[in-house]
Parts: structure tokens; C-alpha cells; sequence
């Protein structure tokens, strides 16, 4: 797991994310100051494991590399954010790709997948 | 008013692609032809600023226009180059530090989506890695909640494309020029749902010049003032590209803050606007950036673009000139293009695409990443 980003195990990954002592906004990744009253005053936080999708897309083309580390074989994949009550929207890789398949306000959970730190995936 | 700043010069190098001509040299082009439309000689310009993202330093093209030891700012501003150029050289004038100015904004760019790298952009690698580091998901994603927010079809998004294709068709400088019907636009390859390729712009080449010049300098021929020039970085709470996370509380974007102060500086509303050029680096951004800089109300756009409203003949021309989509996005130049179609079409001087109507107020914005943007109200 990328311990940067992850805590928690394998089968329940938690994400890491900072919050402001000051004014209480959370943020992804952690950072040292808080972006809405600039207080360097945060802390770690671990962020919730489900939350509902805000928005999505399908990326249908490969991105170049470099940033892009994916298999040469390219298959079209979903991102969207997701959105934890009250904490913070997380923008993340999907495990599904299919738009017929994808709604706003859908519950998500985080998961881990190969090709990416994270990912979230429709709650069944 | 003495005080005025006035837009007297126009110069553009056509946009597209120029094999063996570098950004420099089209950006010298458009120097010398807004030199030529102002009437003036380089070594009467005493402050220049301008910029491209990766086609070189604005400044060295002194040596092609001559060594004149003009005060010249090398700008590297994004999507802003354009507008951050034209506000350094707003506020010279402006502070009576010179008469005047010539701004310039060019680049050259390869085929295909940007790649920017995001350590950069203050962002871990990891979201280069994974395929998070595109302009396009955000772009998708942005109008993909809006969309559902505010009952904008598919349609809509088609007739953007379509409209810009249709005003590239009449315009000589556009990269893009055969019209593309809205079902060809819906028959298009879908790349980021909801965006299909011609829903796109690309990016491409190009450059664009301006004489700005005040007081007695600006009284030239058919002057055209620049009422106000406003840049505006993003807020907490503003949804913008290369964002990890967002809040979930949502804030006042860029534009909207630009447009407001743009318009307020100006002493004119948005009601009030003839013409506007509004950033369209895809069908969606022209849409909600209609709401965001306050031409219309959030949803109102659904009728306004299904009516043609924004057509060259409708009540609220926007884009054209054919904008991003028929232009392509050489970053440097595309904020300063949109000044330069506003002045033409003020001018009366845009030919087959000049817009019907009165042509006295005209409004840019641009807009880009991280959360920049810049909005001018011109006038006649």
C-alpha cells in the first residue's frame, strides 16, 4: 500500500487525509497547512470508507507516459470523486467503467486495485 | 477621457499547424501586422509583455523586431499567458508608466492532449501514474454534474461544437473550417463521457498580438477601449483541474469572481454585453462559463444555445470567431484571440462572421488550469 496516501489493511485500506484544528476542513492527500483559513495547525485524519458518487467520467483514450504508468494495453477505465459526508470529495479511479453502470449519488466504497494507489467501487 | 486605454492594434498568425515555423516566428508575424494596423513603427512602443506555455521566451523576438531597449516581461502564466500580458500592460498604461504597450501571446504545441507532469502542479506522482493528471476527465466531470444539476442535454452540448464549427467556416485565421452538422458532432467517438471528439479542441499553434495605447496615443483609428482587465486565481471551495480532492462545500469559481470585478471596473452588466468570447477548450465549458460569468442564469443556457441564441444572428453571439474548438488552443495565444475577434467585431471589421446587431460592448474570459482565469470588457 502506498503509505503516503493508505493506512488500514489490504481487504479495508483507509485513506489519509489532514484536518484543520483551527476551522475543521478536511483535505486528500495530507498537507501541512490548511487551504481555507491557512492554518498550520492540521493534523492526520483518517478519512471515512464510503461515500457517494459526486461525478464521474470514462477515460476511453490512453494517457500519455509519461505521468502515465498504465498497461500498454489499454482498456478504458472510470475516475470519478467521491464524496464522504462531511469530510471531503476524493477524486479516484472506479473499478467499473461502464456508463450504464455509473449514477450520481451512488454509494462507493474504497478498494485497492492493480493499476492504482486506490480506487472505489459501487457498494451491491 | 485621457485616461482610456484603448485597443489600436490587432495583429493574428493563423492558427493550426505550421511545420517549420517556430512559435517565435509567428509570434514576430503578429507583432509587425499589429504594428501595421496601429500605424506605428516598433521603436514607438515602450513597454511590452508577453508569453507562451512551451514555445520560448516572449522577449526574444526583440531580436527580430530590433533591438529598441524596450522594457519587455516574459510571461508564463498557464491559460492566463494571454490575459496575464494584457493586464501587466492594462496596468502600465493604467499608472501612466508608459503610452504605449504591445502584448503578444503564441505557442506551438504537439499533437494530442496535454501531458503536464504533476510534480509540477504540487500534486505526488502517484496521480500521474494512475491516469488522473487529464485536463479531460475534469472537464467531463464538470459538466457531467452539471448537466444533472441543471437539465443540459446532450443536444446542447452538439450545438456548441457545431455553432463554433460553423463560425470557423467564415473565419480565414481558424484552424478548423468545414462546418460539422450536430449529428455528426453526436456521431463522434465518445472520449470522456460525456464528450465526444468534436466536443474537443486541440491542442495546436498559433499567435495573436496587441497595440494597447492611452490618452492621446489611444485616439488612433478606430480605437477601442479596454473598459477593464481583471485576473483571478481560485478560492477554497472552487472545483478546478488537477484536484485530488474538493471540498464538499462549493465555492465561488475563478470566472465568476473575474467576470464580477470585470464588469463592476467596467460600469456595464452583463445585460448589456453584444458580443462575448468565452473559453470552449470543450462544448461544456462554453456552457456553464455562459452562467459563470453572469450572461445567463444556471439552466438557462438549455434554451438559450437550443434557440440559437448564440449564434452569430442571435441575441448573445459567442464565439465568433469559432473559439478553442475551431482555433485550437496554442495556450499562449488564446486569451489574447479573444480580445482581438471582441475588437474586430466592435470595429465592424469582422467580415462574413461580423455579428448583425449593435457591436458596442464585447467580454473575453479565459480560463485554465490550476484556476486561473481573466475577463476584459471592451467597448466602442
Amino acid at each position: 500500500m502506498h503509505a503516503d496516501l493508505l493506512a488500514g489493511t489490504p481487504s479495508e485500506p483507509v485513506l489519509l487525509g489532514s484536518e484543520c484544528r483551527e476551522c475543521g476542513t478536511v483535505t486528500f492527500p495530507r498537507q501541512s497547512a490548511c487551504p481555507r483559513c491557512t492554518s498550520t495547525d492540521v493534523t492526520e485524519r483518517r478519512l471515512a470508507r464510503r461515500g457517494t458518487l459526486w461525478s464521474w467520467t470514462i477515460q476511453r483514450f490512453r494517457p500519455k507516459s509519461p505521468p502515465y504508468t498504465g498497461p500498454e494495453a489499454f482498456e478504458p477505465y472510470g475516475v470519478g470523486y467521491v464524496e464522504l459526508p462531511g469530510e471531503v470529495r476524493v477524486e479516484a479511479r472506479l473499478t467499473e467503467s461502464d456508463p450504464a453502470k455509473l449514477e450520481i449519488g451512488m454509494e462507493m466504497e474504497l478498494t485497492l486495485v492493480p493499476d492504482a494507489p486506490f480506487a472505489f467501487k459501487p457498494v451491491t | 477621457m485621457s485616461d482610456d486605454v484603448a485597443v489600436i492594434g490587432l495583429g493574428i498568425h493563423p492558427f493550426g499547424r505550421h511545420p517549420g515555423v517556430s512559435g517565435l516566428e509567428m509570434a514576430a508575424h503578429a507583432a509587425r501586422a499589429a504594428l501595421d494596423d496601429a500605424g506605428l513603427r516598433w521603436d514607438q512602443i515602450d513597454f511590452a509583455a508577453g508569453g507562451s506555455d512551451a514555445a520560448g521566451n516572449a522577449d526574444t523576438t526583440v531580436s527580430v523586431l530590433g533591438l529598441t531597449g524596450v522594457p519587455f516581461i516574459n510571461v508564463k502564466n498557464g491559460c492566463a499567458t494571454g490575459g496575464s500580458a494584457l493586464i501587466t500592460a492594462h496596468a502600465m498604461l493604467c499608472a501612466g508608466s508608459a503610452d504605449v504597450a504591445l502584448v503578444v501571446g503564441f505557442d506551438k504545441h504537439p499533437p494530442g492532449a496535454f501531458n503536464p507532469l504533476p510534480e509540477e502542479w504540487g500534486i505526488g506522482s502517484w496521480y500521474g501514474e494512475s491516469g488522473l493528471m487529464m485536463t479531460t476527465q475534469f472537464f467531463a466531470m464538470k459538466i457531467q454534474r452539471y448537466m444533472a444539476q441543471h437539465s443540459i442535454s446532450e443536444s446542447t452540448l452538439a450545438k456548441v461544437a457545431s455553432k463554433a464549427f460553423e463560425n470557423g467556416a467564415l473565419n480565414p485565421n481558424a484552424w478548423r473550417r468545414q462546418p460539422l452538422s450536430e449529428d455528426e458532432v453526436l456521431a463522434s467517438k465518445m472520449v470522456n463521457d460525456p464528450l465526444r471528439q468534436y466536443m474537443f479542441c486541440s491542442p495546436g499553434e498559433g499567435a495573436v498580438a496587441l497595440v494597447l495605447a492611452r490618452g492621446e496615443k489611444a485616439r488612433g483609428r478606430r480605437p477601442v477601449l479596454l473598459r477593464s482587465a481583471v485576473f483571478k486565481t481560485r478560492r477554497f471551495g472552487s472545483f478546478e483541474v488537477f484536484s485530488p480532492s474538493i471540498p464538499v462545500h462549493d465555492g465561488v469559481s475563478p470566472t465568476a469572481e473575474a467576470a464580477a470585478a470585470a464588469f463592476e471596473q467596467a460600469g456595464i452588466g452583463p445585460g448589456d454585453v453584444d458580443v462575448a468570447q468565452l473559453q470552449d477548450t470543450e462544448s461544456g465549458a462554453e456552457v456553464m462559463h455562459l452562467a459563470e460569468t453572469g450572461l445567463c442564469e444556471d439552466g438557462e443556457q438549455e434554451q438559450l444555445i437550443q434557440s440559437g441564441a448564440t449564434r452569430i444572428g442571435g441575441r448573445l453571439p459567442v464565439n465568433t470567431d469559432g473559439g478553442c474548438l475551431a482555433n485550437g488552443e496554442p495556450i499562449g495565444a488564446s486569451g489574447l484571440r479573444q480580445v482581438h475577434e471582441v475588437v474586430l467585431q466592435l470595429r465592424g471589421e469582422a467580415g462574413e462572421r461580423q455579428i448583425p446587431g449593435p457591436a458596442r460592448v464585447g467580454f473575453t474570459q479565459v480560463y485554465g488550469a490550476p484556476g486561473v482565469s481573466a475577463c476584459t470588457v471592451l467597448t466602442t
